[in-house]
């Protein structure tokens, strides 16, 4: 079958199975920064913005995205031109091996489109369904505030 | 502290903006054309001979491409231990056998145009064991009339250890310093408790996976998700029967592994697919696979005597180790080593013996997995410290202090004590462990609040606990740098270390940055791949700033060498006379840039290109040191442990990059306060683990972080590059004994077996 996606800001039409999980769609149109952690809703590696919001593509069927917009860790920002909370993951050390990092990005991007300005436990709690077993979460919680702090000053 | 230009500074990952990004290309990141989907049927039996498996059904099925079983494999018995060689784990493991050890033992692959189909096909196979009786407990493995597990011809041991897989012994050590038995008799007190630490798994957020395919003169290409590449490539090579020739591994972005992927674990399977088909192969772990089929903390059974004077004078140790490695031997020999060799140097004692038996049980394979063995031995020695400290009526702080290893001294025990063989003789160089003390308890506040009475319903406690580790493996492990020069300035640094997100190699490029004078941009990083980069054993020992940071310093030195050489052709002087500064070389007055001298050499006068390589094994092993401390709140009604606030100072030496070094802490500190709270495999009466998946196996997530407050203390060790010692493995040894000791502080009880969970500390809290 045919859906429309808009992924990324581009419409695209795609061919799909029924039952295909939105995770397998996205890594075989290429957008490989949609990590497999363990297939099902517990670590965060897959997570993309659907209309916005943070979900695990592994527990949603493509199927049910026709016409709704996604957005992947490669929408975010090049590394010439990077997202503050790209910048601010570099500058405060909160990647290490970078396979939890596209989906801790989206996440706490779905936060900051919530709440511009999140208190550190909001911080943990959005982050909560992203797993990381390298950083200890520290440096990855500072980076979030700087960035909320960053892009607070630019607006 | 000296003055660096690059070392030193907390710079941007050099693989970071590409992480960033999402473009950064981890193993399974790349589209293969005719890709086949490897499988594995595993074993439900924990110990089972395999009578007969029917694949007819399997193999006619549309899209299946290939069926595995033993009979379809050259019978060659190996280790799938990724450690130099002659490896010191013993020779037990096939790619597939006719009999299965353990529930997610393999018993045999298909390969098929989808992950479906090959699910499918696995359904078909009928597999007809004969079951036999199994070994679930470490302790009825050595017994006698004890079911044989290894029970095949092969089984060996390739170096001269003690191995009698008859008797399920997969490893034994034993190590005298002195008179145990004296030291114990002229104490003033004597404990001798019993310590017990549990199964868990590393949990790389990226499973195992591997894709082989064939280049287009037929060798064998495997890029797979390793910490070994070069041990890779020489197992592969042994396991298949082929050349190492003939195979090339490819190391690309590593999702993590914390020893996890020291293992040459998956290869083979789709290795032997791709020479049977000629097609490209990919086999992926799943994450319950990851937990029940790939490898985890070996789980020790401790007793620890010890004797104590009045003073706080230590008069004897006496460690005894019963290790379950699980059904195959991987680092079975080595880990146990370590229990010893990683915790007892750290106090002066002058009786010591210490006895570990490594035991085959019908239970998932232990492995390398950070802290290897040290881990166990401080959840032993950690809490025992503290009940001498206490049974003497001193403060933990003053008896650490008393008794830990000085500067200048030669600890027997390294000496003695190696990986699986003798050590070497040491004298500590730099030990920055005062300093971490001091300034670990004034951040947890120490003076204020151990020892103190408590109150209400949740009670608050500290702990803490002294630990040392190693910087490598002493004249075993070897790393090797090339660095050339382009001709803009630039070099290309290439290294068989291996960054499985460490950030290593960024800190090798910073070294290399530091000694050819460039900022970090002019050095672009190639880790790693057998065909491209020179030899290193690999991301392990904690080894990969110490030692392969020594042969990337070296190589940098000697392109240095050259870059001085042309340059002093070019100003007509000699090369004494020239030096290298901010990228530039100069003599008598005169400058001229990198690029220039580049260009001169590549194309002008004698041209040639200008490079650099280096080897370097170390001779000694300088152990960094650490003092961790833990808050706690113990919930009196339902044994509920939450760590407030966790303190870990460490000395690591320089610092190459701080920010790199502080998460590497970090990361090992959670990861073992996750350890010692709620990580735990859980197995039903006939060996199968119940809770495969991280629903039911819970690793901390951002909502459980305490406060994590780290402190590094510089020291400067002059046999690592720029003053630098180790730092990735320490941090995970401290968790178990700093919260059972905080346990103890809050509510008077200790915890002597992990996982501290509700429940264990509820039963010990009311005394059933």
């Amino acid at each position: 079958m045919i859906v429309n996606l808009n992924i990324n800001n581009q419409e695209r039409q795609v061919e799909i199975k029924p039952a295909e999980r939105l995770i397998d769609v996205l890594r075989r149109e290429g957008f490989f920064s949609v990590k497999e952690g363990c297939r099902k809703g517990n670590c965060g590696a897959c997570v993309v913005l659907l209309d916005g919001s943070p979900v695990n593509s592994c527990l949603i069927f493509a199927a049910r995205c026709e016409g709704r917009r996604i957005e992947t860790a490669e929408s975010l920002g090049s590394t010439e031109n990077l997202h503050p909370l790209q910048k601010a993951f570099l500058d405060e050390g909160a990647i290490q091996c970078g396979y939890c990092t596209p989906g801790m990005l989206l996440s706490a991007k779905g936060l900051l489109n919530e709440n511009p300005h999140p208190a550190e436990d909001d911080i943990k709690k959005a982050l909560d369904g992203n797993l990381c077993r390298c950083t200890g979460y520290v440096k990855i919680i500072k980076a979030v505030q700087k960035a909320a702090e960053a892009i607070g000053k630019t607006r | 502290m000296k003055e660096f230009s690059t070392v030193g500074k907390s710079e941007w990952k050099v693989d970071g903006a590409s992480l960033a990004t999402g473009r950064a290309a981890f193993t399974a990141d790349m589209d293969f054309r005719d890709l086949l989907h490897a499988r594995i049927l595993y074993s439900p039996h924990a110990h089972a001979r395999i009578i007969k498996i029917d694949t007819q059904k399997a193999k006619s099925l549309r899209g299946v491409h290939g069926v595995l079983t033993w009979e379809d494999l050259p019978r060659i018995v190996h280790t799938t231990a990724g450690q130099g060689a002659p490896e010191p784990s013993p020779y037990d493991s096939f790619l597939l056998d006719n009999k299965v050890r353990f529930v997610g033992d393999r018993v045999c692959a298909v390969a098929a145009e989808s992950p479906e189909i090959a699910e499918k096909a696995l359904s078909l196979i009928k597999v007809e064991y004969e079951i036999l009786p199994a070994i679930l407990d470490a302790r009825d493995a050595m017994k006698p009339g004890a079911p044989v597990i290894h029970d095949e011809k092969e089984a060996q041991q390739v170096i001269h250890t003690p191995y009698d897989p008859s008797k399920n012994m997969a490893a034994h050590v034993e190590l005298n310093i002195g008179n145990v038995e004296g030291g114990l008799a002229e104490a003033d007190v004597a404990l001798d408790y019993e310590y017990e630490t549990h199964y868990a798994q590393h949990c790389p957020l990226e499973p195992h996976v591997a894709i082989t395919y064939l280049d287009e003169n037929g060798r064998l290409i495997i890029r797979t998700s390793t910490q070994v590449p070069f041990h890779a490539r020489r197992i592969i090579a042994q396991a298949l029967g082929i050349p190492v020739s003939r195979v090339r591994v490819i190391k690309p972005r590593i999702g993590g592994g914390f020893g996890a992927k020291q293992e040459v674990l998956i290869e083979g399977i789709p290795a032997a697919f791709t020479l049977k088909t000629g097609r490209p192969v990919k086999l992926a772990y799943s994450r319950e696979e990851e937990f029940i089929s790939a490898r985890t903390r070996h789980p020790q059974i401790i007793r620890l005597r010890t004797g104590v004077k009045k003073n706080g004078d230590i008069t004897a140790i006496d460690l005894g180790v019963i290790m379950n490695t699980g059904a195959y031997g991987a680092h079975a020999l080595t880990v146990i080593c370590n229990t010893g060799s990683k915790t007892l140097p750290l106090f002066h004692c002058l009786n010591v013996r210490f006895v570990g038996d490594s035991v085959y049980t019908n239970l998932p394979v232990g492995g390398a997995y950070r802290g290897y063995g040290a881990t166990q031995g401080y959840a032993a020695i950690g809490i025992q410290m503290d009940e001498m400290a206490h049974a003497i009526g001193m403060d933990p702080i003053e008896f650490y202090k008393r008794n830990h290893i000085q500067v200048g001294e030669i600890s027997p025990i390294i000496q003695a004590l190696g990986e699986g063989r003798e050590g070497v003789e040491q004298s500590l160089a730099t030990c920055g462990l005062d300093e971490c003390i001091e300034r670990g308890a004034k951040e947890i506040g120490w003076a204020e609040k151990h020892g103190k009475p408590k109150e209400g319903a949740i009670k608050r406690g500290v702990g803490m606990v002294c630990l040392m580790q190693g910087s490598g493996i002493p004249e075993v492990d070897m790393g090797a740098a090339t660095i050339k020069m382009n001709e803009d300035g630039s070099f290309n640094l290439l290294i068989g270390a291996t960054d499985l997100g460490t950030g290593s190699d960024t800190v090798l490029a910073q070294i290399a940055a530091e000694v050819l004078t460039v900022p970090l941009g002019k050095i672009i990083v190639y880790s790693s791949d057998t065909d491209m980069t020179p030899f290193d054993v690999g991301a392990y020992a904690s080894s990969t700033t110490y030692l392969s940071g020594m042969a990337v310093k070296k190589a940098a030195e000697n392109v240095r060498d050259e870059i001085l050489s042309v340059a002093a052709q070019m100003f007509n002087v000699s090369k004494e006379e020239t030096t290298l500064r901010n990228g530039e070389a100069a003599a008598a007055g005169k400058k001229v840039s990198l690029s220039r001298i580049a260009h001169y050499s590549l194309y002008e006068r004698e041209q040639k290109q200008i490079m650099g390589m280096a080897s370097h094994i170390a001779h000694q092993s300088p152990p960094p040191f650490a003092a961790h401390f833990a808050e706690v709140a113990v919930c009196t009604e339902t044994g509920k442990v939450t760590v407030v606030k966790y303190v870990s100072a460490v000395d690591c030496g320089t610092a190459i990059n701080p920010v790199l070094a502080e998460g590497q802490c970090e990361g090992a500190l959670l990861n073992g306060i996750s350890f010692a709270l709620t990580e735990e495999y859980l197995f039903d009466s006939r060996g199968r683990m119940l809770n495969p998946n991280f629903n039911y196996y819970k690793i901390f997530s951002a909502r459980d972080l305490p406060e994590i407050k780290t402190i590094l203390v510089p020291t400067f060790e002059n046999t690592g590059p720029f003053g630098a010692k180790s730092v990735s493995e320490i941090n995970i040894n401290g968790p178990i004994p700093a919260i059972s000791n905080a346990i103890f502080d809050a509510i008077g009880v200790r915890m002597r077996k992990s996982p501290f969970t509700p429940d264990r500390v509820l039963k010990a809290l009311k005394g059933f």
